[in-house]
């Protein structure tokens, strides 16, 4: 059978590397499988740009870049990671040269972008600016999608917010655009895949019970619903409690922590303090 | 003749760097070492609850995100007078987050970000676009050997992920923990966890002794010049970390180029800033009371990180640093060690000095922390107490010293009206990737370079071989101490 391959270009941006640790961190499909293998029967991708374990180095890997978005127009998925710079016409963040001049991240996500069959923006620096868009914002960070809207790039853009993204949110968004193409990803007004962010952690959380009954944890380290404590799982729409964190050992409510609410585009400036109760009055 | 040689990007490290050299006559004459992207990440801090500094700080960076967890709980906890109450069960809890976050950092570090400059993954695995355009021409594993290491590559991709599993037993997830908060860990340590954690860091340990090692050691014998590549400044500084019952893991140590052992004290750091974007009248401080004015325009400064300096003198930080700093300072476990890995190369201590020797001690250091978390395992106490309760105090000054994968980190906070005045962060990758200080010595990565001969340009191994052994981390260390007040000016990175 005839193998479709799925040109993929993973830029950096303002971020931590924090959601690509995160993608390797996947279990089933594994990193091994989304690098070597038909990802599902017939569909494989085809990594050819990702900073972090690429083979090369220097003006030959950017040369890489151009040449996709020249050769590849329209044919590959472009996934960006970190936020975008854009004070000073983004010269606060560079990915490499072009001949003596910086390459800058908003330049070659705009470029490739333009090109791109599809964008995916991974955590919630690359989806909603996060914390280097947090005030005072030094840099002008922004996520994609409000970079494209500034810019008048017309490229699909889906959103795969958290702080990191869980990999399964990736691996099933890649596997839905495999099996059944990109149109076919129902999503949410902000552009998340309603499968992973359609519930509310609250719905799903194992101290809902707590809740209901009114048994509040008062300091961290005490059984109970940890909303006093400063737990934002009751606006945050994530699938965590369902799906859990690092092949099901755990996640954040579970191990006595509360929620960040780090996959909404309020954060990190409206969900903190992270310690502190925040209402649905505070919110509005 | 002379010519210039940029490499932008460097690859597989954390974060954007960018190398230049001038190489005359075959040797390197000069290094500048380039930090390409700007967050401003302590503005950010600025007005924020104290407490939130040890969920943010940790988004400094997603490799060793559990390093900024740590030191920023330590200073909390100093701000917040805890200190001396954080429950035995905390520190250790503590430590086997941080010591799980170092076993997935190193392991990532020789197969994934290092080894494909040793290995030739395209001779095993095909021209996989991933891998292709790449230096060409010195590749000296034997073929077996070379399809051996490919195959640990892949495996190495499993173990650092059961890392990062394991860590999420107590930390919750992994990256960005939730484990560690001021005032000691989110939950009590239960006998199941306790036993599920053993299981799996015997995986680890089983894969640190019987493949990690012997790579190490198989990789160094094929290119043993590289134990005379990349000499660096000689000078190696410790902070210390992995507190217990039983005193620190990793000794805090200033180790001169004599190997002569100094007690170490955070006063004699300083920041230069003669070749780095910030105003000269800001020079020379310390992290406690420094200072930042942005001066965008100004002449041959080139990079966004300051110098830190240690007595106004260049410290290499990062396992080779702690090794030896444990080496002089008489650890036995540490000495045994190494001593059996350089007997192997019928090798001295100096020849720890070296791309080779970086390699290794960060080796034998993964080894020297997962054999030491089995014995923290067993001290817990099961059901006790792992927190006390924390206020915020209206005005108070903190400090948190610990040890990232990379090398030392430093976190520093002033808290005034209970808000976060001024907050300011050290990262080991400041130190070892920092520009010329105020007296036009280079950094130590610089330095390693300078000398080196390159056998041919146009694939300059030599380079990128010295500067990845070093572990950069750029996304820890390109960061805007900010003095109250200032505005953060327009930079022209150029």
């Amino acid at each position: 059978m005839h193998t479709k391959e799925y040109p993929v270009i993973w830029l950096q941006g303002a971020g931590c590397t924090g959601c690509s640790v995160s993608i390797l961190n996947a279990v089933s499909p594994k990193i091994q499988n989304l690098l070597l293998d038909e990802v599902v029967p017939g569909h494989q991708l085809n990594l050819i740009f990702h900073a972090t374990i690429m083979g090369g180095q220097g003006d030959p890997v950017i040369k890489v870049l151009k040449d996709a978005e020249k050769n590849r127009k329209g044919g590959y998925i472009l996934v960006v990671e970190g936020a975008i710079p854009t004070a000073d016409d983004g010269i606060y963040g560079t990915i490499g040269r072009t001949g003596d001049k910086h390459l800058t991240i908003k330049q070659s996500v705009l470029d490739l972008g333009s090109s791109a069959l599809l964008t995916i923006a991974v955590g919630t620096c690359a989806a909603f600016g996060g914390i280097p868009a947090a005030e005072p914002n030094p840099t002008g960070c922004k996520g994609l999608k409000e970079l494209f809207i500034d810019e008048g790039v017309d490229t699909a853009v889906v959103n795969l917010p958290g702080c990191p993204l869980h990999p399964e949110w990736f691996t099933g968004t890649i596997s839905m655009i495999l099996f059944s193409g990109a149109d076919s990803l129902d999503l949410d007004k902000l552009g998340r895949p309603k499968l992973f962010y359609g519930q509310l952690i609250h719905e799903n959380c194992p101290r809902r019970a707590d809740f209901d009954k009114g048994k509040f944890a008062e300091v961290l380290g005490d059984s109970g619903c940890l909303y006093k404590v400063g737990c934002k799982g009751h606006y945050t729409n994530a699938d965590c409690p369902l799906r859990q964190w690092n092949n099901g050992v755990n996640w954040c409510i579970r191990a006595g922590a509360p929620c960040l609410g780090c996959v909404e585009p309020e954060f990190p400036d409206d969900t903190s303090p992270f310690y502190e109760k925040i209402t649905f009055e505070d919110l509005r | 003749m002379s010519k210039k040689i940029k490499i932008d990007p460097i690859t597989r490290i954390e974060g954007h760097l960018a190398i230049e050299v001038v190489i005359d006559d075959g040797v390197v004459k000069e290094a500048c070492s380039t930090g390409t992207l700007f967050r401003g990440f302590e503005l950010i801090l600025q007005g924020r609850d104290p407490r939130d500094a040890n969920r943010l700080t940790q988004r400094i960076c997603g490799v060793c995100p559990s390093s900024h967890a740590t030191a920023s709980a330590l200073c909390i906890d100093d701000a917040f007078g805890l200190t001396d109450k954080i429950p035995d069960n905390a520190k250790l809890i503590r430590n086997l987050i941080l010591g799980s976050n170092f076993l997935q950092s190193h392991i990532l570090h020789f197969y994934h970000l290092a080894a494909l400059d040793y290995v030739d993954a395209v001779s095993a695995v095909g021209d996989l676009a991933l891998f292709v355009p790449r230096y060409e021409g010195d590749y000296r594993v034997p073929d077996e050997a070379n399809a051996e290491l490919v195959k640990h590559y892949l495996m190495a991709l499993d173990i650092r992920r059961k890392c990062q599993e394991m860590l999420s037993i107590f930390g919750g997830k992994m990256p960005h923990n939730v484990g560690i908060v001021p005032g000691g860990v989110t939950e009590k340590p239960t006998e199941d966890k306790i036993t599920n954690f053993l299981w799996r860091l015997n995986e680890i340990r089983d894969f640190v002794d019987n493949t990690y090692i012997p790579d190490v050691i198989s990789v160094a014998k094929v290119y043993s010049d590289y134990f005379e590549i990349g000499k660096g400044c000689q000078r190696l500084l410790a902070y210390g970390a992995f507190d217990s019952s039983n005193g620190e893991l990793f000794k805090p140590g200033v180790i001169s180029e004599k190997l002569e052992h100094e007690t170490f004290a955070p006063e004699n750091i300083t920041e230069d800033v003669k070749h780095s974007w910030y105003a000269d009248s800001t020079s020379g401080k310390n992290p406690a009371q420094g200072q930042t004015k942005p001066e965008p325009k100004k002449q041959k400064a080139y990079s966004f990180l300051k110098s830190p300096r240690y007595k106004g003198k260049v410290f290499e930080l990062g396992p080779l640093a702690r090794m030896v700093s444990n080496y002089v300072q008489g650890h036995a476990k540490t000495k045994e060690l190494v001593d059996s890995v350089l007997g192997e190369f019928d090798a001295g201590v100096d020849a720890l000095y070296s791309v080779l020797g970086r390699h290794a001690a960060r080796a034998l250091e993964a080894k020297l922390v997962a054999d030491v978390m089995v014995d923290w395992l067993q001290v817990l106490k099961p059901g006790e107490p792992a927190i006390v309760e924390s206020h915020i105090p209206d005005q108070a000054e903190g400090i948190g010293l610990t040890e990232a994968p990379r090398g030392a980190l430093g976190h520093w906070m002033t808290i005034k009206d209970k808000k976060i005045d001024r907050y300011q962060v050290i990262t080991p990758t400041t130190w070892n990737a920092s520009p010329k200080d105020d007296n036009d010595q280079p950094g130590p990565v610089e330095q390693a370079i300078i000398g080196t001969k390159v056998k041919d340009t146009d694939n300059p191994f030599e380079i990128v071989r010295i500067v990845r052994a070093f572990d950069p981390c750029l996304a820890c260390s390109v960061h805007l101490l900010n003095a109250k007040g200032s505005e953060l000016g327009v930079f022209k990175v150029v």
